[in-house]
């Protein structure tokens, strides 16, 4: 399968994202720029952490409206997958492709730490390589990521199982301690209702290499793959010196 | 025309101002005269400190790129490169601490950026009055915020550095920023303009009125009316410059450009005459092609505007075309504004009219350096001797007061507000004795450790120095890792002081000693004078910042216990040396006594000593002795690792046991190795002649300390951790 991860000015999470796609993951990946409409055939895209367009405004509102999103929009409407992580996650809310907003982290400040997650749905795309229950060890690095969303739309996502990851502590107890932006519900990651597209806050890309200290964002991208992969005939050799390192 | 007042106004000497009219021939017009006042300011033209900078070793096998550019360079094998330095934006935090700290990083990411390297690692040395005045705990949250606000934007991580609290740190604080960069050692680039009919061309922000004269003012004392001088600190903008780096090295990487340099202190006029002057050519600009945030701006305001996130580009003229293609990707505009000619002479014209003609040489290399008077500080009793002192009654509680001291409790409350892993490098998180980036595609890892003990550079500048350059020396090879430069920010008071100028000869006598001996060359670095604000200086303080590498990161150690039941060895000797420790400031209120000594030798063996049982797998946890001495230092392990292994560690020295915990004699290392490793890592200590001991071994949930018998020290780790963890915290709590 192809990833491809979109390149918003702004964004700088976009190198990351793709290293860990194309040298861990082992995977054809290439970078999508903003002002294209080209998807180039990706099977899956990947918005990137970042300040896309500096953030000035609110995390993720002008990116939304940027050329490439308007065919981004389409391909999720089609089926197609997308991830968002970080700011990826504010600009599919902001894009309307998941429900809810994000505020200002609880203690108002930005936040760069190691937190747990639990996963909450194992039978997504995005996770069936993890099991229920399972507690991932993922860095966060934000200042805009407490979950929001009204009463009404909170349950009707409880109600449909959208809710993925949840903020825990080591054990998997989800606490308000461990809560650390505030978020409504502890809810750290969404999916959309027919289940391709997927935002959270954590970073997997900077938890897929053991040097790094953990390795359990691999399980994200590894559900993709098997996802994906699952039902396509053998895989041709990847094209080495695609995309910009 | 011009008058004594205006000279005044703009920092310059009557006599400064007869070598200008000589140098020209004629009077200076006023906009003439705002250049020569930036150029010629302390802050750019280095005219107290020169003469004794040329005292620093800058030779050395790795070294590309030695003092004098926008950065040090060095060869790290492989075909890549580091580039790195550190500058100070000291003045303008003080005055505005969110924008002056933003803007110094903003800074220093343009000034590795500008040679063609991606900036990959930033580190901060910050120093804050007492956190318990609130003004103190103001100025910090706004720095803290800024740096964090313009880092964690751009992308480049914060990882690491180290914030110290003293009350001379009232009225100036420190904020000095350090950044790293790779790049391929055959794509580097210098502020050269070189090639008559070559094209200049402005790219990046608009330049606005913000900024105007702030290198002068950073060249002078602070009064009380410091709060006027708000205006002329920048506005940084983090977005923009994210896009200037991605543009420029583009630009860069294919080839596109023949020079660059990065618009900082004194804006314009800095990058167009240096760069003219380092290619040995002339340059001419037309200022109305210049974009301006708005209208009405002077030639003066101008080509003295500091606005931030500018470069200016010069590029062979059947390439412009595809640069301004570049800048267009990236939503930047990149106007022509000028051409490099023959002849030395910057020629800026503004609505038709010539407003400025002078030799760049002048501009740039003549700027007069002075060997201003130095005189050693009336020696006080205060500095000197140290009164009778008592002993703790209950070491414990002795120990928790330390632990939660500001200078020495954990600074996550800090760290955890930059971004310190985006660009999945960072192999060792903020806290441990240096920052380990690993180089993708590679075994090999870069070290960064930043470093310096202003209380014992206040007691003896000189030993002081050494010290700065011994422990973040010994940083590094806590880690695993081999020095092969450095630089250094030097921070000072007045140098129309003697005592100040007195320090400052003491501080590089010092370090070049330091740095002679270690074998590591100084890249370059930055000074800044003037820390005085209402006739109060800084403690003299020499930060130094130096980078190693590891050829394979696999054997990189971090200071964390690994396992119960490893011994606990000490490399080094404990002395009966307490002058200038954290213990005598935090428990007696005394900022007194001879600093530790140091016998540079001895030291270069002992961390030689480290690192071969590194390198040979004996060592399993490394961690240096610092500030709070061996207590402390233990503490650190505990705390560090990852299940929180408690320790108990027995001392037989016939020393006072205050300063056996908490005394902070130099070359001294806690390492741990496996039981079954203690036989070997011991026969490698007595071939080298060095003098490591097993003083205890890890496990438990406490930390225990005896000496000869009796027991000195005995905590939870718990109840230390939380006295560790949460004293910031707990200072910055919302108070309602």
């Amino acid at each position: 399968m192809k990833f491809g991860v979109v390149q918003f000015p702004g964004s700088n999470c976009d190198f990351d994202t793709f290293h860990v796609l194309r040298n861990v993951m082992k995977r054809p990946t290439v970078l999508l720029w903003h002002k294209d409409h080209d998807l180039q055939g990706v099977d899956c895209v990947v918005l990137p952490g970042g300040f896309s367009y500096g953030d000035y405004l609110r995390s993720g509102a002008i990116a939304r409206f940027s050329p490439l999103m308007q065919e981004v929009k389409a391909f999720a409407r089609k089926g197609g997958h997308v991830l968002g992580i970080c700011n990826g996650f504010q600009i599919l809310l902001e894009l309307g492709l998941l429900p809810g907003a994000m505020i200002r982290n609880k203690n108002l400040k930005f936040l760069c730490q190691h937190v747990h997650v639990r996963i909450e749905n194992e039978k997504t795309d995005f996770t069936r390589a993890g099991r229920k229950g399972r507690v991932l060890r993922i860095p966060i690095a934000h200042f805009d990521g407490n979950y929001y969303a009204p009463a009404r739309v909170l349950k009707d996502i409880e109600r449909h199982r959208q809710v993925v990851f949840r903020y825990c502590d080591a054990k998997g107890n989800i606490t308000e301690e461990a809560n650390v932006n505030g978020s409504l519900g502890n809810i750290a990651g969404i999916r959309n209702r027919t289940g391709n597209v997927l935002g959270l806050m954590p970073h997997p890309e900077r938890a897929s290499e053991v040097l790094l200290g953990s390795e359990d964002g691999r399980t994200i991208f590894e559900s993709l793959i098997l996802s994906l992969e699952r039902n396509k005939p053998a895989r041709r050799p990847r094209q080495p010196g695609k995309g910009r390192p | 025309m011009i008058d004594k007042k205006t000279l005044d106004q703009h920092g310059l000497t009557e006599d400064e101002y007869g070598l200008i009219v000589g140098l020209l021939g004629r009077e200076p017009n006023l906009t003439e005269l705002g250049i020569f006042s930036v150029m010629w300011s302390e802050h750019c033209g280095y005219k107290s400190s020169r003469v004794h900078l040329k005292k620093l070793p800058i030779e050395g096998k790795h070294v590309v790129q030695g003092p004098g550019e926008n950065a040090g360079i060095l060869d790290i094998g492989g075909g890549q490169v580091i580039v790195f330095k550190i500058e100070s934006h000291n003045h303008p935090s003080f005055i505005e601490p969110y924008q002056g700290a933003a803007t110094g990083v903003g800074g220093i990411l343009r000034d590795i950026f500008t040679m063609g390297a991606r900036p990959i690692a930033v580190l901060d040395s910050l120093r804050f009055g007492p956190p318990d005045d609130p003004k103190n705990r103001s100025v910090m949250e706004g720095v803290v915020s800024g740096i964090s606000g313009y880092g964690n934007s751009i992308g480049v991580p914060t990882v690491g550095g180290e914030v110290y609290f003293n009350a001379c740190y009232n009225l100036n604080p420190l904020v000095n920023v350090f950044c790293l960069g790779l790049a391929d050692k055959d794509k580097i680039f210098y502020a050269k303009a070189e090639g008559a009919g070559n094209k200049v061309l402005y790219v990046g922000a608009k330049t606005g009125r913000d900024g105007i004269h702030g290198a002068t003012m950073a060249s002078a004392e602070f009064g009380k009316e410091t709060e006027h001088k708000r205006p002329n600190v920048q506005v940084g903008d983090p977005f923009k410059e994210k896009l200037l780096l991605e543009a420029c090295l583009e630009v860069m990487d294919r080839g596109l450009i023949v020079g660059i340099q990065d618009m900082g202190a004194a804006g314009l006029t800095c990058s167009t005459t240096e760069m003219a002057a380092k290619g040995g050519m002339g340059i001419v600009v037309d200022l109305d092609k210049v974009p301006q945030r708005e209208a009405g701006m002077t030639p003066y305001e101008i080509l003295l505007s500091e606005s931030q996130e500018r470069m200016l580009i010069v590029a062979a003229p059947e390439k412009v075309a595809a640069v301004q293609d570049v800048f267009a990707k990236w939503d930047l505009d990149a106007p022509v504004i000028g051409e490099v000619v023959e002849g030395g002479r910057a020629r800026i014209s503004f609505k038709g009219e010539v407003v400025v003609d002078i030799p760049v040489d002048a501009v740039v290399n003549l700027c007069p350096a002075y060997t201003r008077p130095s005189r050693a500080p009336a020696v006080s009793s205060e500095t000197t001797a140290l009164p009778p002192l008592l002993l703790p009654l209950d070491y414990n509680e002795t120990f928790l007061q330390l632990l939660s001291s500001p200078t020495i409790a954990d600074k996550e409350w800090v760290f955890r507000q930059y971004d310190h892993m985006v660009q999945v490098n960072t192999v060792f998180l903020p806290g441990a004795d240096a920052t380990l980036l690993r180089i993708k595609g590679s075994r090999k890892a870069v070290a960064v450790s930043l470093d310096g003990n202003s209380l014992y550079t206040r007691l003896d500048p000189k030993t002081g120095a050494k010290i700065a350059v011994a422990e973040a020396c010994r940083n590094l090879a806590c880690i695993g890792a081999r020095p092969i430069g450095v630089t250094n920010c030097l921070n000072f008071g007045n140098p129309e002081k003697p005592e100040v100028m007195w320090q400052f000869e003491q501080v590089v006598d010092g370090m070049a000693e330091a740095c002679r001996t270690f074998g590591i060359p100084v890249t370059g670095g930055n000074v800044s004078f003037y820390n005085d604000t209402e006739g109060l200086s800084i403690h003299p303080t020499p930060v130094l910042g130096i980078v190693g590498i590891l050829d394979d990161i696999r054997k990189a150690v971090s200071p964390g216990f690994k396992a119960a039941g490893d011994v606990v060895v000490l490399i080094g000797e404990n002395r009966e040396e307490l002058g200038g420790s954290e213990y005598l400031r935090v428990v007696h209120n005394l900022e007194a006594g001879a600093p530790p000594s140091i016998d540079l030798e001895r030291e270069k063996r002992h961390q030689e000593f480290c690192l071969d049982a590194i390198e040979a797998g004996l060592v399993r946890s490394a961690h240096d002795l610092s500030e709070g001495g061996l207590a402390v230092a233990l503490a650190e392990c505990v705390f560090h690792g990852r299940r929180k292994l408690g320790c108990s560690v027995a001392l037989e020295d016939s020393i006072r046991p205050d300063t056996l915990l908490f005394g902070e004699a130099q070359s001294r290392i806690l390492v741990t190795c496996r039981r079954k490793d203690l036989d070997r890592l011991r026969e490698l200590a007595r071939e080298t002649g060095v003098p490591a001991r097993s003083i205890g071994e890890t496990g438990g949930t406490e930390i225990a300390v005896g000496h000869r018998g009796r027991e000195l020290l005995r905590l939870p780790v718990e109840k230390a951790f939380r006295a560790w963890k949460d004293a910031l915290p707990n200072l910055f709590k919302v108070r309602t």
